[in-house]
């Protein structure tokens, strides 16, 4: 008998008797203070949220953000070219150098300021995680209460990988003292587009 | 530091480490304050969620259910993970799980890996093995990596180095990284890691990481980090290996919708963790394996008392909780897996070589209290004590103590000897009590003994009436 068949035979035979799912029991609570909350709740955990009535909005403080000389790729039509129209290289590791990743978020949690990405969004899984600066944009309509609702939404999601990111990369590791910038991006900056 | 411990190899029991941990007095306060400023955080994060008990009923609820349903969801899991083009291993052993990770860094001809945070891989001693076999592994979160430079193992399943000081962590890094000494800012310190580990993460072309759940319905897997350190090795690499224990599978996506509620809050106090990725399929070109890992969970599964512990998602909340965790540090528990959960665990894998540490407690029943899957920790650690004695597992001296307490608890008249006897030691003699033969003297000064017992001073107080 193999390792496979053998575990199995004893979880089998030592499990106990069945003992039922419980009833989540939930109700979707998503409402008007949500985006509020979103936005306390990333700042909190280090990011910045910020409001934009429309692509000009964000395009202009882009620019004033980050500097026109730095690497920036953006997944975002509206928000300029990629610069590699999603051609995206062989070699994940060329991707280094990418000072400002700017991607499209599904939606927000505002219990815990995190926005689910999935890999669609992303050109190459690893872009946001690999650049210096990640910018997200989600609708401002895509922001749920609470992780249970997040999951609802993600009941039939395909997807073949994909992150709830929350806050910049970060470390507490030395002394408890919070560092921004463990090995991801240093900063992640939110927008929540009304349109 | 502790040199005296090799992880694997014990030298010594619970008492002796602890005693040696306990000789710096400000830096044993240290380390209980920092602990417990993060239990502080868990209460805060916790109390901003008026379901928070509710949440954790639902969470231990499906936990016994998974316990109860592990044959279906397991082979569940394994169709619907083959399905998603990830190849699907079994361990017995961690001998078996060593052997598996190392077949396939061989088969890719690969000398360097990069890991990120396990307690699996832990559990198993994966790094001496492959390092035995001439595999360079970089453990990547920035505590692991900070007690691998330093020949240790980590000393809290969430804060491998939190008995470290910036000053030696600044040390440290100056004799490996090549930073200048006498800088201990953490800021500067990270940035130094952040270089040195990314130059890894750019070569490394196999990465390891754990698992924090993974859902049979889907057949996905999901890590949880702050860092971003699962991410950055796994994306930039040709092949990922995931390691998981047999008990991290949830039925359904859905289900992580609680658990993810519950980790990060009862783990450092955080909301969720900055990174919760759900890896599902590899990458075009990538080659993902699961090795789904038994070492003695199937075996437990069968004990009705202790099956419990299987519930446990490792958030570490019953370490930051702990008296005696906080006062003895994570090494003294001479395990992968420190505080009471590690107490409870270690002794079903090696009942002889950790009888100590189920006696590591003071039965206060924080960890239980903490617990987000409300693992019965404390009932747990007296049980294991009834088990070990039975199985002769304790010392002579223990074991003639507590019988001849027990002959003293259960004879009034005796009771009442003893007590007036042991007054009038420690108010005469209180040598006797008070000398380094006493293990109860050594930390901690004895008591000033009353000037009568409670049956005195009740009849005396009751006749005035």
């Amino acid at each position: 008998m193999n390792s496979r068949e053998k575990i199995l035979e004893r979880v089998q035979k030592n499990q106990p008797p069945l003992s039922g799912l419980p009833d989540l029991n939930h109700e979707r609570s998503g409402s008007s203070q949500s985006i509020q909350k979103f936005v306390r709740s990333l700042g909190n955990i280090g990011g910045t949220a910020i409001d934009a009535m429309s692509w000009n909005e964000i395009e202009s403080i882009l620019r004033e953000r980050f500097p026109s000389t730095a690497r920036r790729i953006s997944l975002i039509p509206q928000l300029g070219s990629s610069g590699i129209n999603g051609d995206f290289e062989k070699d994940p590791r060329t991707l280094e150098n990418v000072s400002v990743s700017i991607l499209a978020g599904h939606f927000a949690v505002a219990e815990n300021g995190a926005v689910w990405v999935n890999e669609e969004n992303m050109g190459d899984r690893v872009l946001p995680f690999i650049c210096e600066h990640l910018v997200l944009v989600v609708n401002a309509s895509a922001v749920v209460e609470s992780m249970q609702d997040a999951y609802e939404l993600l009941d039939s999601s395909d997807h073949s990988f994909g992150t709830f990111i929350a806050g910049p990369s970060k470390t507490a590791d030395i002394e408890q003292s919070l560092v921004l910038g463990a090995h991801g991006p240093k900063t992640l900056s939110v927008f929540l587009l009304h349109a | 530091m502790s040199e005296e411990i090799i992880s694997g190899s014990r030298v010594s029991d619970h008492a002796t480490l602890a005693e040696t941990f306990n000789k710096d007095e400000p830096r044993v306060n240290w380390h209980d304050e920092t602990l417990w400023f993060i239990r502080k955080k868990r209460d805060k994060a916790a109390w901003q969620i008026p379901e928070w008990e509710q949440l954790r009923e639902v969470a231990s609820q499906i936990k016994n259910n998974v316990l109860s349903n592990l044959h279906s969801y397991l082979l569940e899991f394994e169709k619907n993970a083959r399905n998603n083009g990830v190849h699907v291993h079994w361990a017995a052993d961690a001998e078996e799980h060593n052997r598996i990770v190392h077949d396939i860094i061989q088969k890719a001809r690969i000398k360097n890996v990069v890991k990120s945070k396990s307690m699996l891989t832990e559990e198993c001693h994966l790094n001496e093995y492959l390092h035995a076999k001439g595999i360079d592994v970089i453990d990547t979160d920035l505590g692991e990596r900070i007690v691998q430079l330093a020949g240790e193992p980590p000393s809290h399943i969430v804060l491998p180095c939190i008995h470290w000081k910036k000053e030696e962590i600044g040390e440290l890094f100056s004799q490996h990284l090549g930073t200048p000494e006498g800088n201990n800012d953490p800021q500067f310190l990270t940035t130094a890691a952040r270089l040195h580990l990314r130059q890894h993460f750019m070569t490394s072309r196999l990465a390891i990481t754990g698992v924090n759940f993974a859902v049979a319905e889907t057949g996905e897997v999901v890590v949880c980090t702050n860092e971003g350190n699962a991410d950055l090795g796994v994306q930039l690499a040709d092949v990922h290996i995931a390691c998981m224990g047999i008990e991290k599978i949830i039925p359904k996506r859905k289900h992580l919708g609680i658990f993810l509620r519950l980790l990060a809050r009862s783990a450092t106090g955080q909301p969720i963790t900055t990174y919760s990725s759900h890896f599902r399929r590899p990458r075009k070109g990538q080659v993902m394996h699961i090795v789904l890992v038994d070492n003695g969970r199937s075996e437990r599964l069968g004990n009705a008392d202790f099956r419990n512990a299987l519930k446990c998602i490792r958030c570490g909340a019953c370490m930051n909780t702990c008296p005696v965790y906080r006062r003895s540090g994570g090494h003294s528990y001479h395990y992968a897996i420190a505080g009471p959960i590690g107490a409870i665990l270690a002794p079903g894998l090696d009942m002889k070589k950790h009888a100590d540490l189920p006696f590591a407690s003071t039965l206060c029943g924080s960890c239980s209290n903490v617990c987000p899957v409300k693992i019965d920790i404390h009932d747990q650690l007296y049980k294991w004590r009834q088990v070990l004695t039975q199985n002769g597992h304790v010392g002579t001296m223990k074991k003639a103590s507590m019988e001849g307490m027990a002959k003293i608890l259960s004879t009034p008249s005796l009771y009442a000897t003893a007590g007036r006897a042991f007054r009038w030691i420690l108010d005469n003699l209180p040598i006797i009590v008070n000398n380094r033969f006493n293990p109860w003297y050594r930390q901690r000064e004895m008591p000033e003994p009353p000037k009568k017992s409670f049956n005195k001073w009740y009849s005396e107080n009751r006749k005035q009436k």
